[in-house]
């Protein structure tokens, strides 16, 4: 059935194609460039045989560094001055205090306080990557595999060394196991539970992207309808539906940082609370 | 099926030039890699724990400003209570001063009036029997004088023919036998 579906797809969009329909122009808005904004191309950087050309997604992920530098260093001086908060550091505090309280203390419990600012650069670094692929001419990082798999795999890293620092290495593979198998049953379940520490991040990695390129795709593929079919009647169509999905992804950005973040913390606090 | 679902699946599927949306990047890998170590520990340094502590700090003494508040409402309370008693006692105690000082006005006063009549009575009778005493001494003196007179006169009158003697004793018999007053 849905090999199906995918076959009629490839046949209609092969004829679209062939009357000459291309829809690369999608992927290049979605995908990492080394042209920024359209304008200039940077340079390339090859090092030890690897290509190390700061990227399109690499500069946002800087300017995100750099934004996040600059607001935070501001919330933090104005605590200085004084404990209450106002303007922006009010903002940031609901921010912060969302994590806190409603991610990481709750899944994590006792001795959250060692993993809060992971999860909270995490979380940050995740909207603000989001928020600028919303932006007219900005790229979405996080849309792009690579970024994901590399924040998913950092997330790992945490995960994993949580659980043995609170464990012990040996403590934190048998806490792994449920109690009460059989012997028999215990190499199997062995491997099937290493394998599902690997699916957590995996998941991870692969709903963010996922969830962040969909949206920017739909938009994209909503406004190419209106140079495909090549009329003005689905204009209105076409620009009414892409506004909803922009919207869409403002809520879509937010709701995937606190999921990451929130998943991230469930997945510590059961690397670090093993007898739950 | 849509069109525009059509885009999005030849976009995931096939890819343009550059490679499909599932491609891996090892440079970009390690650019995030860099880029995440360095944010986070910045942010790490100079905002969460900054920002942390005084979320902390503030928790902290708003939790401790609560506290002392309901303290300090409760010893009002009581202070409160407290001085409604001892109001109470002082009006007690100001009611009964006021009454005893009544009391004692009210017993000095016909204590007084007593005292005053008493004398006026004294002086009175004082005053009767001095009057009695001067009538009588006026009485008497008009009496030796009227005496005096009447003999004088009778002594002049009847001089040739009755002597003195005769004569006294007869106006004191007579005398004598006037009434008293």
């Amino acid at each position: 059935m849905v090999l199906d579906t995918i076959q009629e797809v490839h046949d209609s969009l092969n004829v679209a194609a062939e009357k000459g329909e291309d829809t690369s122009w999608i992927l290049h808005h979605i995908l990492d460039s080394k042209e920024i904004f359209g304008l200039f191309t940077l340079p390339e950087i090859h090092l030890f045989g690897i290509d190390l050309t700061i990227t399109n997604h690499v500069v946002f992920m800087w300017l995100a560094m750099i934004i996040l530098g600059i607001i935070f260093s501001k919330v933090s001086r104005s605590y200085k001055k004084s404990l209450v908060p106002k303007g922006l550091t009010n903002l940031m505090e609901i921010f912060i205090i969302f994590v806190r309280d409603d991610i990481v203390k709750p899944t994590i419990g006792k001795g959250y306080e060692k993993f809060l600012p992971y999860l909270l650069t995490v979380f940050f670094f995740i909207l603000t990557c989001n928020f600028l692929g919303l932006i007219p001419g900005g790229a979405t990082a996080t849309s792009n595999i690579s970024v994901t798999a590399t924040l998913a795999t950092i997330s790992f890293v945490v995960i994993q060394a949580g659980g043995i620092m609170k464990n012990g290495f040996f403590g934190y593979f048998k806490g792994l196991m449920p109690h009460g198998l059989p012997t028999w049953l215990l190499p199997i379940m062995f491997v099937v539970e290493v394998l599902g520490l690997f699916t957590k991040p995996f998941a991870l990695a692969i709903r963010l992207f996922a969830n962040m390129s969909a949206g920017h795709i739909v938009i994209l593929a909503l406004l190419g309808l209106i140079f495909i079919l090549k009329t003005y009647f689905v204009i209105p169509v076409s620009i009414g539906f892409a506004l909803f999905i922009y919207l869409l992804e403002i809520l879509v950005a937010l709701i995937q940082a606190y999921i990451f973040t929130m998943l991230s913390s469930l997945f510590i606090g059961m690397a670090v609370h093993q007898d739950h | 099926m849509p069109a525009f679902l059509n885009i999005a699946f030849f976009a995931l599927l096939s890819g343009g030039e550059k490679g499909g949306l599932l491609d891996v990047n090892p440079g970009l890998i390690i650019w995030t890699v860099v880029t995440f170590i360095i944010l986070l520990f910045i942010l790490k340094k100079m905002a969460w724990k900054p920002i942390l502590g005084s979320l902390n700090e503030r928790e902290n003494f708003i939790k401790d400003s609560l506290e002392k508040a309901e303290k300090a409402q409760q010893e009002a309370l009581k202070l409160l209570e407290e001085n409604k008693t001892n109001l109470a006692k002082a009006e007690e105690e100001s009611q009964k001063i006021i009454a005893q000082g009544r009391d004692y006005a009210e017993k000095l006063k016909s204590q007084i009036i007593e005292e005053s009549k008493i004398q006026g009575k004294k002086m009175v009778e004082a005053a009767s029997s001095e009057i009695e005493r001067k009538n009588r001494e006026a009485f008497e003196r008009l009496k030796d004088q009227i005496a005096d007179i009447a003999v004088n006169a009778a002594e002049k009158i009847i001089r040739e023919s009755l002597d003195k003697e005769k004569q006294k004793s007869i106006v004191d018999k007579f005398i004598d036998q006037l009434p008293k007053n």
